[in-house]
This record gives C-alpha cells, sequence and structure tokens, in this order.
C-alpha cells in the first residue's frame, strides 16, 4: 500500500528533515505519526502525497511510484488519497456541502450522482442539516467534520490526517476520532500525524514515532511515550 | 471535460465575476478606459482618412478658356490634355453648365450674389475639369497645360486653377495624423493588456490559497485554470460592450451635430456610424475578450507551479 525505503530528506536550507526512513504500511491500518514538533512528522506526511519530493530513496503509494511520477499525474495521485489539516483548509466562499462536491467536481462526476453521494458522507459526518452554511458559521469540529467528507467522499484508499485534533477541545476531538476509527473500519488505510496522547492511549493503534528525522519507535498497539 | 464540467467551468466564472464585486469593477473600468482612447483614435484615424480620400477626390485642375477659343480648337486642346499620362479624365464644362453648378454649390447665400446673371451676360468663361491619376502630381500637370499656350498663337488659356498649396499641406498633416494615431493605438492596446494582466493577478493572489487547496484535492492545472479563463473573458466582454456602447453613442450624437451644423455642403463629414458600427464594434469585442483571457493566462501561470 504505502512503502519508503530510506528516505531522506534535506530542505534548500540545510535542514535534514529525514534521514534513511523506511517503513511499510498496509491496507487498512490506522496508523499514528508521533514525535516532537520538527522532528519530520509532517515532513514524512507531505511526502505522501507528494508535496514534498524525497531527496533520496523511493516511496510507493497506492501502487504509484512517486519518484517517477511526472508533474501532470500528480492530480492523479491526490484523488486516491484524502488529506485533512489541522487548519482544516476549507474553501471559505463555498457552502459546506459545495466544499465536499467540489472534490467530486475536479473528478468529473456526474451533477446527479455528486448530489447523492455528497448527501451521504454528509449524512455520515451527522452534518446533513448544515448543508447549506458557510465555514464561517460551522464551529471548528463541524468544520473538520466537512473537511473529513470532503476527504472520503470520493472514496480514497488512504486518508492522511495531520493533526486533525489539533485545534479541537478534547470532547469534539473525540467526535472527530469516532468518525476517523469509523471510517478505517469501512475499509480506508488511516495515516494521522498528532500530538494528543490521550487519544493515542485511549485509543490503541499502531505508533510510528519519529525523531531527528529517523523513526526510533514502530509499536503495534502501541502507546504515546512523551511526557508532554 | 464533459458538458456538466463546462457548466461548472461557465457558473463558477461568472460568480467569481460578481463575487470578486470591487475588483471586477477596477478590472473592467481599466478595459473600458483603454478600449475607450483606442476607440476614439480609431475613428479619429480612419475620419482623417477619409478626409484625405474625400479632399483627393476634389482634387482637380481647372482650365478655363477665352472667349475666342472656337470649338475646333477646344476639341484640339481637350485631346491634347486627355493625352497626358497623368491624366485620368477631362470633362468639358460649358459656361451656361458652370454658372449652373457656381449656383448649386453656393447655396442659398449665393442666390443674391449670382442674381440678375443669366444666359445672356454670364460672367464665366468656358472650361475644362481636369482629373489627375495621382492627387500629388496636380501642380505639375498644371504646368504643363499652362504650356499649352506657347503652343499656340491663341493663346487659348485664361488661367489653369487647382488647390494649390493647401492641399499640399493636408496631405502632408493626414500622413502624419494617421501614422501618429496608428503608433499610439498599437501603444494603448499594449498598455490595456498590462493593465488587465495586472488587476486579475491581483484577484489571483487573493485566491492562491484556493488554488493551492484544490490542488490537494486532485485537480488538474486545466481544470484550474477555466474559471479564471471564462472570468478573463467576461471581463473583458463586458468592458468593451459598456466601451462600444458609450462610443457609439457619443459619436452618433457627434455625426448628427456636425450634419445639422454645417448645412453647407462642407468638406469635412463624418464617416455615419451605420458603416462602421459592426466592424469596429466587432474589433473592440473581440479585442476586449482577448484582452482578459490573456491577461488571465498571464496571471495564473506561475501560481500553479505548486
Amino acid at each position: 500500500m504505502i512503502e519508503m525505503q530510506d528516505v531522506w530528506k534535506t530542505y534548500p536550507n540545510g535542514a535534514h528533515a529525514l534521514q534513511g526512513v523506511s517503513v511499510k504500511i498496509d491496507r487498512n491500518e490506522f496508523v499514528y505519526v508521533v514525535g516532537p514538533s520538527g522532528a519530520g512528522k509532517s515532513t514524512f506526511m507531505k511526502l505522501m502525497y507528494r508535496e514534498e519530493q524525497p531527496t533520496k530513496g523511493q516511496i510507493s503509494v497506492n501502487g504509484f511510484n512517486l519518484s517517477k511520477l511526472k508533474q501532470r499525474k500528480i492530480p492523479l495521485l491526490r484523488r486516491n488519497i484524502g488529506v485533512i489539516f489541522q487548519d482544516f483548509r476549507l474553501l471559505p466562499k463555498l457552502t459546506a456541502y459545495e466544499n465536499v462536491a467540489f472534490a467530486m467536481e475536479v473528478i468529473e462526476a456526474p451533477r446527479r450522482q455528486i448530489k447523492k453521494r455528497v448527501m451521504e458522507v454528509l449524512d455520515l459526518v451527522g452534518l446533513q442539516s448544515k448543508a447549506n452554511r458557510y465555514p464561517d458559521h460551522l464551529s471548528g469540529g463541524e468544520q473538520q467534520r466537512i473537511a473529513i467528507a470532503r476527504a472520503i467522499v470520493n472514496n480514497p484508499s488512504v486518508i492522511i490526517a495531520d493533526e486533525p485534533t489539533g485545534n479541537l477541545d478534547p470532547e469534539t476531538s473525540y467526535g472527530i476520532m469516532q468518525l476517523l476509527d469509523e471510517i478505517n473500519f469501512r475499509g480506508t488505510t488511516i495515516i494521522m500525524a498528532t500530538h494528543n496522547r490521550d487519544i493515542v492511549n485511549s485509543m490503541r493503534r499502531r505508533v510510528l514515532a519519529i525523531e531527528n528525522g529517523m523513526i526510533v519507535r514502530d509499536q503495534i498497539r502501541g502507546e504515546y511515550g512523551y511526557e508532554f | 471535460m464533459n458538458f456538466s464540467t463546462f457548466l461548472r467551468h461557465m457558473r463558477e466564472g461568472f460568480r467569481s465575476v460578481f463575487r470578486n464585486g470591487w475588483m471586477s469593477i477596477a478590472s473592467i473600468t481599466s478595459i473600458i478606459v483603454s478600449l475607450f482612447i483606442l476607440g476614439v483614435f480609431i475613428l479619429l484615424v480612419f475620419n482623417v482618412n477619409n478626409l484625405a480620400d474625400q479632399a483627393d477626390s476634389q482634387v482637380e485642375v481647372n482650365v478655363f478658356l477665352e472667349l475666342n477659343v472656337n470649338q475646333d480648337l477646344r476639341e484640339q486642346l481637350q485631346d491634347e490634355i486627355s493625352k497626358m499620362p497623368e491624366v485620368s479624365n477631362i470633362k468639358y464644362i460649358p459656361k451656361d453648365q458652370g454658372l449652373e453648378e457656381l449656383r448649386k454649390n453656393l447655396g442659398e447665400g449665393g442666390e443674391n450674389f449670382l442674381e440678375g446673371y443669366a444666359k445672356d451676360n454670364n460672367p464665366l468663361p468656358d472650361a475644362f475639369r481636369v482629373q489627375v491619376i495621382e492627387a500629388t502630381t496636380v501642380p505639375f500637370v498644371a504646368q504643363k497645360i499652362e504650356a499649352l499656350n506657347t503652343e499656340h498663337v491663341e493663346k487659348p488659356i485664361l488661367k489653369v486653377r487647382y488647390g494649390g498649396e493647401t492641399v499640399q499641406t493636408l496631405f502632408k498633416v493626414t500622413a502624419l495624423i494617421r501614422n501618429i494615431g496608428l503608433i499610439l493605438v498599437a501603444a494603448l492596446a499594449l498598455m490595456a493588456m498590462f493593465l488587465i494582466a495586472n488587476t486579475i493577478r491581483v484577484t489571483i493572489l487573493a485566491r492562491r490559497r484556493e488554488i493551492s487547496i484544490m490542488k490537494l484535492v486532485g485537480a488538474t492545472n486545466q481544470f484550474i485554470r477555466w474559471p479564471f479563463f471564462i472570468e478573463g473573458a467576461l471581463l473583458g466582454g463586458i468592458g468593451s460592450i459598456v466601451t462600444i456602447i458609450i462610443l457609439f453613442v457619443g459619436y452618433h450624437q457627434l455625426v448628427v451635430a456636425s450634419v445639422t451644423s454645417l448645412n453647407m455642403a462642407s468638406m469635412v463629414t463624418l464617416i455615419p456610424l451605420q458603416q462602421i458600427w459592426l466592424w469596429l464594434g466587432g474589433l473592440l469585442l473581440v479585442l476586449g475578450i482577448v484582452i482578459g483571457v490573456w491577461g488571465s493566462t498571464v496571471s495564473i501561470r506561475r501560481f500553479l507551479k505548486v
């Protein structure tokens, strides 16, 4: 599913973000990526949806060999990956419905199908009644649910979530985690970077700990392992 | 691209024009200003051209004959002049016809002036009206005709007259205005393009984040570009239509005013709107749309390299 072999990433300013990372993530896994700020978590995530390119090493995602992927084929890769961010990244001038529908318009789905599917996923995230609200008129948790709806609307095989609960209070975070768990249960691989110790320790899954650009721990049903 | 995607791009393009309110108005205004100045210059250049053409056709040499010239000599002279290579046409104007034409040309004001003159006391001599192929050869032809006097003992030619100096200066001035006008038109078209490119760039700058989000959910560059194309075309189209309306209404008023105030059959006549509205309107519309699309293309190119 996702495989990295001896991946290095050095930024133009000389920072060594990743130093020889090798990892394999199988279909339908749920993986936490933990570690101190600046350890390379974000770079690790960005490499998978080709926002960044490795300085050295091989990455394959969903059968795409990312080092050989041509610039204009990148959209095809991303259509099979749902991304979720700490800051939600919704289009502010579109309603909740339109934000979700947008991801389907991009793949040129017929309008009727878009309508049906968008209502379906809005129902799944529990926000069908707020479909016509703009992001400004939704709470943080609701915005993140819309972002999740957008990420899953095209049935991607992988979801990459970079600190999805970073801006949310514990109760809302719990709701978001339940939703991600449900999505994982339905067959989607989830890779989630997080600083939230309570979540990692209460919902035990595979844990990858990254420090100084290296994977220092890879534990099935692991724990958070840091004191902050 | 399927049809519903095309509709989506159209919808987005239209909505974006309205959503960007003041930004759109700024773009449209800059298009209007540029195209309006362009239109004014085009009208100016064409009217000057038209004026030059009119002057061209009015340039002719009038050859007045002595009273003692009989028919034989007259026909001989007519033959000699028409054989000159520069001459395209020669017409004999008997003095009766000359008087009538003069009456007509002077209009009402001339009526009093020519009162009392009729067939029997016509003060005018018989004349030839000579037209030349190339307007600039007029002085030369006039000289040649005058020289005919030396070949005939009767000295049959009373006087040779032509527009002279004024006509020559008019040619020089029109050529100058025409050239300056064309250079200005080219410069203004270029300026308009840059103005619009800049305005749309600001619009896109404001939507940088949107574009990066679109790319994250897997939008192709083509998909992102289309609504901007349509937005640019729309801004250009609206701008040029407004320009066309202002320009045509204004020009029509000018034509009407010039016709009523210059009722003496004057040399200065403006080209009527009916003759030019179709192609001038078409030109401005196409130009507006091209400028709009070009502006959006230039501006968006560097934002797609994410």
